[in-house]
């Protein structure tokens, strides 16, 4: 029994139309134009209780457009959407009970006051039991290493202290579902490291769902089993991460350093792609020639310093399949 | 609903709280709220000791009128200040959030802001007080409770006119500074009763924005004005509850703009 | 010289910007208006004795003042106060320009940009609908005219005065919250001057609030005798040069200690 169903969602948006300069603001003022923007257009999927899912696109693609309708604050033109056997927005304050969210660069604690009364806030907010609440709390507390920023003003907070903050925050009544808006960006390594850390126990040990809208490909290579890519508002892929990789025409890249900066290369099975003095970076399908081939035969012919391989990034895959899908 | 009034005053306290931390600035706002509104009045003062008289009323009559309207627009100014700086969050986007808590839009915002600045209330104290001595009116229960009628009437008034202005702002982001034009100077309008007004300008302000009801008429009561007891004590004495009215209209104004926002979205 | 008008273009620029802003604020101002009028109206009504000023010309005086209240020194300059309270306002006072000037042409476009936006409309329809006149022949409407232009320098070098002492001194907040509804008060704009008690009058005439409003008002209305004409230009000279001298004095000395304390 999916935890989350979506069926031919739609969305369009009326977007009013102002001619730049003064007199198109007086023209304005007597009579508006209005664009249609077509968010989302017809998105299915459905999720099982448990799943870790990275949702992904470029801007404007309807990432945020399908959370919000999701979380029960958008209402779609047409289309099903079940979440834990109910519609989202026709109870919004039974519903958004039940769901955890947290945006990257907002924060939902109170500004002037330490970390634990936002705490206690969100606690009497979301009507729960401080018996209930005292455990979730020093649970996540512990989690997250939150200890020593308790007593602490959210103002003076880090980013990356304040994220786990909201985390906790957004925890305390135990949500079944957590959605993460774009929660790494801004956040230096180690926090990010320690973010990821603390949503996959969350997933794997408290079998929460999460949902992840994020740019950072980092993360989901990190995190996430499935990707939802969208794109224009549809979904352009739905699957494992390879799959996604898969989807794109093979590709690898190797990227060499060498010892002579002025060393001309060239190989019969790969592709320049960039030079920047003594690094190149080439690209081959390795289904053509092995990555292994490959290198010995660059190695044999010039002098290498050292060299690394890589996939190509998610943006170029996603950017390829993006053009794809444009008819 | 006790639950959702006792969240009310957790997140009022916090307010409080938070603005506690800047009180030297607090301070200087208010004793810079009271200077401004002191001189005000004395410039009312001024006037009726040139004149002698305002169409028949006198300095006292007025300053109850305006202890009664200033004091309850300063009380509604006060407790409506999540609803008159809403357009803010909407423009941050952060009224989303409220969206995605188990509680109702209105207590959310009602307990967003609490302002701090007592000069107004302090000064409208002082008229009012003041004119309350100076009125030779023989008080009694129903005066009183006439009185308190009155302000809670004004009270619910002013809050309704910000709850229409923060509903406003679902529909357009620019600033309508002509919503700020009808609660100041509806306030203004309300100091002098209505008698001294164009006709026209006296029907918009007695129906459309129920200020008349809320001091005008049933101060006719009070002062046993002709021009007034035409109308009939009972009527009168019940007239406050329009203000009530216009709150309950407001807000339900407010739950359309709310379920616009969410097909709309921002 | 050029420099300075590039100042003042490019702020007015920037002002007129705010039609949006203004627009609104035509319907405020306008309702303001009407009120105001409505209970001058209502207090000439009251009493048969002879005032100071007629209750027709009071109709004009509350109008031009709806139209011209942005030449009030009644605010102070939002991006030097940002400025202030974010704490870059050092570089603005480290830089190599005449500091005093820049600033008094900041504050001659914000005096005027908004106002003249507004005044427009406001003065057509006050005109047209509400019974205000204009000024009964060529000498009042000249006199008027300079009055006002000193009024505007005055206004200038007042607004640039307020403005240094919110850099430079802890209590510049302060000030910057009482000064304003003092100056609305002791112009003229809240209630013309002639209508005060007569004790007050000699206290407010020594002050140079007065030439802000009522002295140009006056001029408007052809109630400034020629005598009163030339000792009120003779004021507001005087009260400039004073506030431009303490403006300038107050800035020098800000910025001297700020390049020996190392800004």
């Amino acid at each position: 029994m999916p935890q989350i169903v979506v069926e031919n969602l739609c969305k369009t948006f009326r977007v009013a139309e102002r001619d730049p300069g003064f007199w198109g603001a007086i023209r304005g003022l007597a009579s508006r134009r209005y664009r249609d923007v077509e968010a989302v257009r017809g998105i299915s999927f459905s999720l099982d209780e448990g799943e870790l899912v990275g949702y992904i696109g470029p801007n404007g693609a309807g990432k945020s457009t399908t959370v919000k309708i999701l979380s029960g604050i958008l209402v779609p033109d047409s289309g099903k959407c079940e979440v834990l056997g109910v519609t989202p927005w026709r109870n919004r304050t039974h519903y958004v009970g039940k769901i955890g969210v947290v945006f990257g660069q907002r924060t939902q604690l109170w500004w002037d006051l330490p970390v634990v009364e936002s705490l206690e806030l969100l606690r009497d907010i979301y009507r729960v039991p401080n018996d209930q609440y005292q455990r979730t709390r020093d649970e996540l507390v512990a989690m997250l290493d939150l200890a020593p920023l308790l007593d602490v003003p959210v103002r003076q907070l880090s980013l990356g202290q304040r994220m786990r903050c909201d985390l906790a925050g957004s925890l305390l009544h135990q949500p079944r579902i957590l959605f993460l808006d774009e929660p790494t960006i801004g956040l230096d390594a180690v926090s990010k490291l320690a973010l990821r850390d603390f949503v996959k126990r969350l997933n794997r040990e408290r079998g929460v769902t999460v949902i992840l809208t994020t740019h950072d490909m980092d993360d989901i290579e990190a995190l996430c089993s499935r990707v939802i890519l969208i794109g224009r508002g549809e979904i352009l892929s739905d699957g494992p991460l390879e799959l996604l990789r898969r989807r794109v025409a093979n590709e690898r890249r190797l990227i060499i350093d060498l010892e002579d900066e002025a060393q001309q290369i060239e190989d019969e099975d790969a592709e320049i792609l960039s030079r920047d003095r003594a690094r190149v970076c080439l690209k081959f399908d390795p289904t053509r020639i092995s990555t292994a081939d490959l290198i010995s035969r660059v190695t044999s012919r010039y002098a290498v310093r050292d060299l690394f391989v890589e996939n190509p990034p998610i943006e170029e895959i996603v950017a390829q399949l993006y053009q794809e899908a444009q008819v | 609903m006790q639950d959702t009034l006792a969240l009310y005053f957790r997140l009022v306290s916090v307010c409080l709280r938070s603005k506690m931390q800047y009180r030297a600035s607090f301070v200087l706002l208010s004793a810079g709220q009271f200077f401004s509104l002191a001189l005000e009045f004395l410039a009312i003062w001024a006037l009726f000791a040139r004149f002698g008289s305002l169409k028949g009323w006198s300095l006292a009559e007025i300053g109850l009128f305006y202890g009664v309207t200033h004091g309850s627009f300063a009380v509604a100014e006060v407790i409506g200040r999540g609803f008159d700086t809403f357009s803010d969050m909407i423009k941050s986007g952060d009224f989303d959030r409220f969206l995605l808590r188990p509680r109702g839009t209105v207590l959310q915002v009602a307990g967003r802001e609490f302002d701090g600045r007592l000069g107004r209330l302090a000064q409208s104290a002082v008229v009012f007080a003041w004119a309350i001595k100076s009125l030779p009116i023989a008080w009694d229960a129903g005066k009183v409770a006439l009185l308190g009628a009155m302000f809670i009437g004004g009270v619910c008034l002013f809050y309704g006119l910000f709850v229409l202005q923060a509903t406003m702002s679902f529909w357009t982001i620019e600033t309508l500074e002509i919503m700020n034009a009808v609660t100041y100077g509806g306030t203004e309008t309300g100091q002098y009763p209505l008698t001294i007004y164009k006709p026209w300008f006296r029907s918009i302000f007695t129906f459309v924005i129920p200020l008349a009801c809320v001091n005008y008429l049933p101060a006719g009561l009070l002062f046993g004005h002709s021009a007034v007891s035409s109308m009939g004590t009972a009527l009168l004495a019940i007239s406050p509850v329009a203000g009530l009215l216009f709150l309950g209209l407001s807000l339900l104004s407010w739950q359309y703009g709310v379920k616009r926002y969410c097909s709309t979205g921002s | 010289m050029k420099s300075y008008l590039a100042i003042l273009s490019a702020r007015f620029r920037v002002l007129l910007q705010y039609r949006m802003a203004a627009a609104a604020g035509f319907g405020t101002q306008l309702f303001w208006g009407l009120i105001r009028m409505m209970i001058f109206q209502a207090f000439y009504d009251s009493s048969s004795a002879a005032q100071p000023i007629s209750r027709a010309d009071v109709v004009t005086y509350i109008w031009l003042g709806q139209a011209l209240l942005g030449f009030l020194p009644w605010n102070l300059d939002s991006d030097i106060r940002a400025m202030v309270r974010n704490g870059t306002v050092a570089y603005e006072l480290l830089r190599p320009v005449d500091l005093y000037g820049a600033w008094y042409m900041r504050a001659l476009a914000q005096r005027t940009a908004p106002t003249i936006l507004r005044a427009i409309p406001l003065l057509l329809v006050a005109g047209l609908f509400f019974g205000m006149r204009p000024p009964a022949n060529a000498h009042d409407l000249v006199c008027w005219i300079v009055t006002t232009l000193g009024a505007i320098a005055f206004s200038c070098a007042f607004t640039t005065l307020m403005n240094v002492t919110l850099v430079v001194t802890v209590s510049g907040e302060g000030v910057a919250r009482f000064m304003p509804p003092l100056v609305y008060t002791l112009s003229g704009m809240l209630i013309p001057i002639s209508l005060l008690p007569a004790w007050l009058i000699p206290i407010v005439n020594i002050l140079p609030f007065r030439a802000l409003v009522d002295t140009p008002f006056r001029a408007y209305l052809g109630q400034l005798p020629d005598r009163e004409f030339a000792f009120a230009l003779a004021h507001q000279l005087v009260w400039t040069i004073v506030c431009v001298i303490a403006g300038r004095a107050m800035l020098t000395r800000s910025v001297r200690r700020m390049v020996i304390q190392g800004g």
